[in-house]
């Protein structure tokens, strides 16, 4: 065997082995991973909807708030997977399983890889049910099938860009308590800060500028832009910019941190 | 492949490891033939699992020369990674898999051939007394289940030489037992094993030669009977109600020390119900006995015998 299909079948075994733990989370994972934007979606819709349906003017173009919401919520559901990503790998660096497989001839990336293979996995996924219920509750959108299929390639590349960056968190973090606390500002302040629920413009000017700029406003605009069928522009390739540079970022965070933390 | 047990498994010359200022290993010397049992036996700190963590290539270290199963430890750790297998201190089972694919992952990662992975699983199952409760997770097991899963997992790639890193602490006495009845099964395949312990009565169960850790140097080394000669022997201690009693049964016994303030006898005897009976026939019925206590020499006295400190890890 050459070290590329070694490495090919390490991979799948990791792979193998993080399927089955999300297999046996599922009950755990369906609430963090679905029931919580859908949570979101419905407090911000029914309950805060009417003021920020309201609120938004023109920039709805006359539809109602869930239309504006969803795809902030989507862009939730995706960053919501950080947690479970980087508690999983933590778990790994704390339990004794790394230093299990490093005393064997397992191939080095084997294990990251699939962590981040199966956290997207997971990502997609819980972004597939959270669309399917927010078409039950009222949501409308506009998209052709090339826009859908950008819309998958973007929340595809978001996935793929924040599941290294979790993964690196999983790694530089002690505990995995830690490693769950360290997520929330890519879970939760991040996407707060950004056009998620209202426009940035709409915000104060001493994060207006950063809310209008930040990668997560990128991402959720763009989606937003290709499911409501507004004009796109080049927010897409902004975003798939931002996702190319965090993927890198987090790669080389996280590959620095396995080389460094089982030294 | 006619005389593996003169070919040496682990040969060390001035193994050395020091983090920051602090010197945990210096100048271990380790030798070890193949298909023996050797035991490091160690109180806590002592640097037994450090010794395992830098023969398992998991930690580099300074060493005059370093060689595992004929391999390099630093220049050919790869090689060194396929004869060996490790069980660490601490349970490194996967939480969330069955105790069945457990070990299909450790032979999957092995890169076992399909049709002997599911095979070599069923059997070490059913070795480890696991086929019951093979399709559960760990999370039901008890801790000597959890042992042997952990142990099972380190044989699934039929490694020649094993590290066990006290793979009894924290068992009741019927799983150490069974524990012991395993270890010595793996002997009998012909499987190198390096196992770390605090016990001396299991390195001197299981071991062909025991190597004693204090602090980083090794102490003594030698078969468990070249060491149990250096150490105060078993005894017991017989309790009287009166100091008349306690010469009536010095003048029996004909052996032993007495301590008259506390009424106690000292009398060489190790412990085993033949001699125990010897002894309390030859007192008859008319010396009272208040007590008797069988005292057998634990790594205390070892430690006192070969060093003259008790063994209570020392805090620098
Ligand atoms: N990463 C580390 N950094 C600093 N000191 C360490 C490190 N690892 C081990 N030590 C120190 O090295 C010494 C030996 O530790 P080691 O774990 O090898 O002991 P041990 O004999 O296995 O003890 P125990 O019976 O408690 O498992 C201890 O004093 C410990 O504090
Ligand atoms: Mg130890």
């Amino acid at each position: 065997m050459t070290t590329l299909t070694i490495a090919a079948q390490d991979s799948a075994t990791m792979l193998w082995r993080e399927i089955k733990h999300s297999i046996r989370l599922l009950r755990l994972l369906i609430v963090s991973a679905v029931l919580v934007p859908v949570v979101m979606l419905l407090l911000f819709d029914y309950i805060l909807g009417g003021t920020l349906g309201h609120g938004l003017g023109a920039v709805a173009r006359g539809a109602p708030y869930v239309d504006y919401l969803v795809p902030g919520i989507l862009m939730m559901t995706v960053a919501g997977g950080c947690g479970p990503t980087a508690i999983n790998v933590s778990m790994d660096m704390t339990g004794g399983f790394v230093d299990r497989i490093r005393t064997m001839a397992v191939t080095r990336g084997a294990l990251l890889a699939g962590h981040v293979g199966v956290s997207v996995l997971r990502m997609l996924v819980a972004t597939a049910a959270v669309t399917g219920v927010a078409l039950l509750l009222g949501f409308r959108p506009q998209a052709s099938v090339a826009d859908w299929l950008a819309v998958v390639g973007i929340v595809a590349a978001f996935s793929f860009a924040l599941a290294w960056l979790s993964a690196a968190i999983g790694l530089v973090t002690k505990s995995v308590a830690g490693a769950n606390g360290s997520t929330l500002p890519l879970s939760f302040l991040l996407p707060f800060v950004s056009s998620t629920f209202v426009p940035a413009d709409s915000m104060p000017a001493g994060v207006r500028w950063f809310a209008a700029n930040q990668p997560f406003t990128a991402v959720v605009d763009s989606l937003r832009a290709l499911l409501t069928g507004s004009p796109v522009g080049n927010t897409a390739y902004l975003a798939l910019a931002w996702c190319a540079v965090i993927a890198l970022a987090g790669y080389v965070w996280a590959q620095a941190a396995f080389r460094r933390g089982t030294r | 492949m006619t005389n593996l047990k003169t070919r040496t498994a682990v040969s060390v010359n001035g193994l050395r490891k020091t983090y920051g200022e602090k010197v945990v290993l210096d100048g271990v010397d380790l030798s070890i033939g193949e298909g023996e049992v050797f035991a490091l036996l160690g109180p806590n700190g002592a640097g037994k699992t450090t010794i395992v963590r830098i023969l398992s290539t998991l930690i580099p270290a300074d060493a005059r020369t370093a060689s595992v199963m004929g391999h390099d430890l630093r220049r050919e750790a790869a090689a060194v990674r396929n004869v060996i297998g490790v069980t660490g201190q601490f349970s490194a089972v996967d939480n969330w898999l069955t105790g069945e694919e457990n070990l299909l992952l450790m032979g999957r990662l092995l890169h076992l051939p399909a049709t002997e992975l599911r095979t070599r699983a069923a059997q070490l199952l059913e070795l480890f007394d696991l086929v019951d409760v093979a399709r559960q997770t760990p999370a039901t097991y008890s801790g000597g289940m959890k042992r042997r899963l952990d142990i099972a997992m380190t044989l699934m790639g039929r490694p020649r030489l094993i590290f066990l890193d006290e793979p009894t602490t924290g068992l009741d006495p019927r799983s150490r037992h069974t524990m012991w009845l395993l270890i010595r099964d793996l002997r009998a395949e012909g499987i190198t094993i390096l196992l770390t312990t605090q016990y001396l009565e299991e390195a001197d169960q299981l071991a062909d030669r025991i190597a004693v850790l204090d602090r980083g140097h090794i102490v003594a080394e030698g078969t468990p009977e070249e060491l149990k000669r250096r150490v105060p022997g078993a005894h017991i201690r017989l309790r009287f109600a009166d100091v008349a009693s306690l010469d009536e049964a010095a003048r029996e016994l004909r052996e032993g020390t007495r301590d008259d303030e506390k009424l106690v006898l000292r009398v060489p005897n190790d412990g085993g119900i033949r001699s125990l009976r010897e002894v309390l026939a030859r007192l008859g019925d008319d010396v009272a006995v208040e007590g008797l206590s069988i005292h057998t020499p634990d790594l205390d006295d070892v430690f006192f015998a070969l060093t003259g400190n008790a063994s209570k890890e020392k805090s620098q």
